[in-house]
């Protein structure tokens, strides 16, 4: 009998060596809680979490810790340079998240512009050389530039992070084709970050064949996070195993899925 | 603060809980690994940055 349960056992996401389940990768900004943000991560499945780097609030340093929640020897935190705007910042502040960590992955944004966040793709490229030679394992955010991608594979990322709109935006897909591209561009995991408003964006994207989905905003302001955290955890897993069973192909017209034969009362 | 302190004391001064994952401590521009924090002493006009991580996309 076929095991159907288990059709995806041997469908294993790996990023610089590591092997991974779940294809789905979450936030942990603008959670209510370090409890919701838990009980959430849980939920989805997901086995990496993002984190940012703040200074700490020296006036109060507060006791409650985002790591009181989440086990680092359970899950791989993956820090970001989340508001850097120039290769500098990134590069300082992944040094910073290397410490803080403990470990040599990054999530690295240099954004080039305030109001849509889309990133700076120069000092972006300029930061990833930097920190590959450091000995990092970097995963840079994107443009959906299959030209780009592809630099950031030749200097040695371990994977790229197109949008598929901006961060925050919840628009979802807005250009299938460049994520195509991008794709067939790289060998590395391509990783669809930013613009995922919901459970129902995810097959879309991941039907693409694109690697993985990192989603924040979208589980943070859903009415429900934890409802919409599983949602997302088969969405994901849907849209994998479509991609991997392959659509027909789309036609302008009707065509008749009962016999056109043998119809009752016809003459 | 008066004489020399070092990073360690610094953090104790401050209620800051020496995490050894969750907490890294610049120092003018450079990032001191913890296990130089008992010894490191921080001098007049040093820049030090205390950062932890805290939740983000």
């Amino acid at each position: 009998m076929l095991d159907w349960e288990n059709l995806l056992q041997d469908d294993i996401f790996e990023i610089a060596g590591r092997k991974f389940k779940s294809r789905l990768i979450i936030g942990s900004g603008k959670f209510k809680s370090f409890q919701q943000n838990k009980e959430v991560l849980e939920a989805s499945g997901a086995e990496i979490i993002t984190v940012a780097v703040r200074r700490v609030n020296i006036t109060d340093p507060s006791r409650e810790n985002l790591l009181d929640y989440i086990d680092p020897k359970k899950y791989l935190i993956l820090p970001n340079t989340a508001g850097c705007y120039t290769a500098e910042e990134a590069v300082n502040t992944a040094m910073l998240a290397r410490e803080a960590t403990g470990i040599n992955w990054i999530k690295l944004e240099v954004i080039g512009d305030k109001k849509t966040l889309l990133p700076d793709m120069e000092e972006t490229l300029k930061a990833a050389k930097i920190l590959v030679k450091e000995g990092f394992v970097v995963l840079p955010y994107v443009f959906d530039d299959p030209v780009y991608a592809k630099k950031f594979e030749d200097i040695g990322c371990a994977a790229v992070m197109p949008l598929a709109s901006p961060i925050g935006s919840g628009l979802g897909l807005q250009n299938p084709y460049n994520l195509i591209f991008i794709k067939e561009a790289v060998s590395v995991p391509v990783i669809v970050d930013a613009g995922i408003g919901s459970a129902t964006d995810i097959p879309p994207v991941m039907e693409l064949g694109v690697d993985g989905i990192l989603t924040n905003t979208a589980l943070a302001e859903a009415k429900d996070p934890i409802k919409m955290a599983v949602a997302m955890k088969y969405a994901t897993i849907a849209g994998r195993l479509a991609y991997l069973a392959g659509r027909m192909p789309k036609r302008t017209y009707a065509v008749p899925s009962s016999p056109m034969k043998g119809v009752p009362f016809k003459e | 603060m008066e004489g020399e302190v070092t990073i360690r004391e610094l953090l104790n001064i401050l209620g800051i809980e020496l995490r050894e994952v969750g907490l890294a401590v610049a120092v003018n521009g450079e990032v001191i690994p913890k296990s130089e924090y008992e010894n490191y002493k921080l001098k007049e006009g040093d820049k030090v940055e205390i950062v932890h991580l805290v939740g983000g996309g």
